[in-house]
């Protein structure tokens, strides 16, 4: 009995180190292929010199200057918190509208044709109307965001109410669990995997659009900064604001992302 | 509340009748066994009375109006695969009940080690048991059980009997079991109604008035026999 036990353990430590040395392996891969690129640009950079393509190190510089100063943090703040806004504000109401007409087949028949049309407006069209209409304020560059996403989050989370287990509801019935039992308990569950995905490609394409908006009528944040330097034909400039903000969401996504959706799925079992 | 009547007559599906004229029904704290051919409708009654299927005419009546509790143990376990075993259990209780002690349920079910276990990590017939301990937690007025024990090897399926029988003793309740199976019904209950085939309406109520302690192979054979006599094509 002890012995396989033992050997069980091993077994499963074995299984356990194993993803980690396949991360590290994968690490090291993407650390030299970004090295790669790099030297590919200094390359390029060298062979023509212009202030359209500046070198690594000029980047580098311009970066250090626009965080020394403080506009860095304040402008990069002021983009993270309009993702933020119009990333909830696009996930709450296209995850009720989604459900909603996942369950409801008639409604679903009905708003059918206006979510393929909203799918469709581009995101620019949405952004410009917003500001006509509603001027140039805060509200109408989030609301702008968010409706240009709220589609998207319909359309999958439509397809994940569709997915939802009927037996599931019945058990939540006959033992008359509570409103918000059934809701955190046996309807977010289900859900999960489909809001993963909303989550995921909608916090990729909000903060693309957000620059778009922030670029059209906001007096700050990373768009504007970029706006602004493109009049100063400023590339160096220009690329800090960028791979500042890229590296910003990847971290992102690696702290705040990857582990939620690890908690939410560790009943499904360590993969083999 | 001596008295728990359960009647309910024709439920009229639009393309055929599953259900015509059925009434019946079952004293408080008996144990009933509907039993009739596949495909009769026992389900579908059954469905009916856990309020899942709305769409028929008739009427029934379930006892315990003040704590009127009912649990069910579905066909299959139906437990949910983000939630361990106990909290599956736990979540069907009522949110100031959630931290009772259960330890006597897990216990008599052969729960206690796998109680921290997700059910994908589950074999069936384990399962069952977590889906027999959910429904005895909420201590129900009235049990539904819709053959829960299809598709286990026969030992396994007997085991389970046994089990059922224990838990079932310690807290007794009203309880009404869908089956096919015929010996199942006579060791388990006080009472096997019998349908006829679709549509379903009960040719019969068989009593069994001995103790199921007392029910060993010579009496059980006694009592097959004397179902056989009564309903000669059902065996």
């Amino acid at each position: 009995m002890s012995l396989a036990r033992g050997e069980h353990g091993e077994l499963a430590r074995a299984a356990r180190s194993f993803p980690r040395k396949l991360l590290r392996s994968q690490a090291v891969i993407v650390a030299v292929s970004l090295l790669g690129l790099c030297i590919l640009w200094q390359l390029a950079a060298t062979a023509w010199p212009s202030r359209a393509l500046p070198s690594p190190p000029a980047v580098w510089e311009a970066l250090l200057r626009e965080a020394a100063s403080g506009d860095l943090a304040f402008h990069l703040s002021m983009t993270l918190g309009r993702v933020a806004a119009a990333f909830v504000l696009a996930m709450a109401i296209g995850s009720v509208v989604g459900v909603l007409l996942g369950m409801n087949r008639k409604a679903d028949r009905f708003f059918d044709s206006w979510v393929v049309l909203f799918i469709n407006i581009p995101a620019l069209v949405v952004i410009v109307l917003a500001y006509i209409w509603f001027g140039l304020n805060e509200i109408a560059a989030i609301g702008a965001v968010a409706v240009n996403k709220i589609p998207n989050v319909i359309v999958t989370m439509r397809e994940g109410a569709r997915a939802l287990d009927p037996r599931y509801g019945e058990l939540a019935t006959v033992f008359r669990l509570g409103p918000i039992d059934r809701l955190r308990h046996v309807l977010l569950p289900q859900l999960q995997p489909y809001l993963a995905a909303a989550s995921r490609s909608g916090i990729a394409l909000i903060w693309k659009i957000v620059l778009v908006v922030e670029l059209l009528g906001r007096p700050n944040g990373v768009g504007f900064q970029i706006h602004l330097y493109f009049q100063l034909f400023d590339v160096a400039a220009i690329l800090a604001y960028t791979l500042t903000f890229v590296a910003v969401m990847l971290l992102v996504e690696l702290l705040l992302v990857q582990p939620f959706e690890r908690h939410s799925t560790r009943w499904r079992g360590k993969p083999a | 509340m001596e008295i728990a009547e359960k009647a309910f007559r024709s439920a009229e599906g639009v393309p055929l009748v599953a259900i015509r004229d059925l009434s019946f029904e079952v004293p408080a704290g008996e144990f009933a066994c509907l039993l009739g051919p596949s495909g009769c409708g026992k389900t579908t009654t059954l469905r009916i009375l856990l309020g899942l299927d709305n769409d028929f005419t008739g009427s029934f009546q379930l006892p315990g109006a003040e704590k009127n509790r009912t649990a069910v143990v579905f066909q299959e376990p139906i437990l949910l695969p983000w939630r361990t075993v106990e909290q599956n259990v736990r979540l069907v209780l009522p949110r100031g009940e959630r931290d009772r002690d259960l330890e006597w349920l897990f216990e008599i079910l052969g729960l206690t080690a796998v109680r921290s276990l997700y059910p994908s990590e589950l074999s069936l017939g384990l399962a069952r048991r977590a889906a027999l301990a959910r429904a005895f937690a909420t201590e129900p007025a009235t049990l539904f059980l819709d053959e829960p024990f299809v598709s286990l090897d026969r030992q396994t399926a007997q085991r389970l009997r046994h089990l059922l029988l224990r838990v079932w003793s310690a807290r007794p309740t009203t309880a009404l079991m869908v089956t096919h199976d015929v010996q199942e019904a006579l060791m388990l209950s006080d009472r096997i109604i019998v349908l006829s085939a679709r549509p379903a309406h009960v040719r019969g109520t068989f009593l069994i008035r001995l103790p199921r302690e007392k029910r060993n192979p010579q009496i059980m054979s006694d009592l097959q026999r004397s179902f056989r006599e009564r309903f000669p094509d059902l065996l």
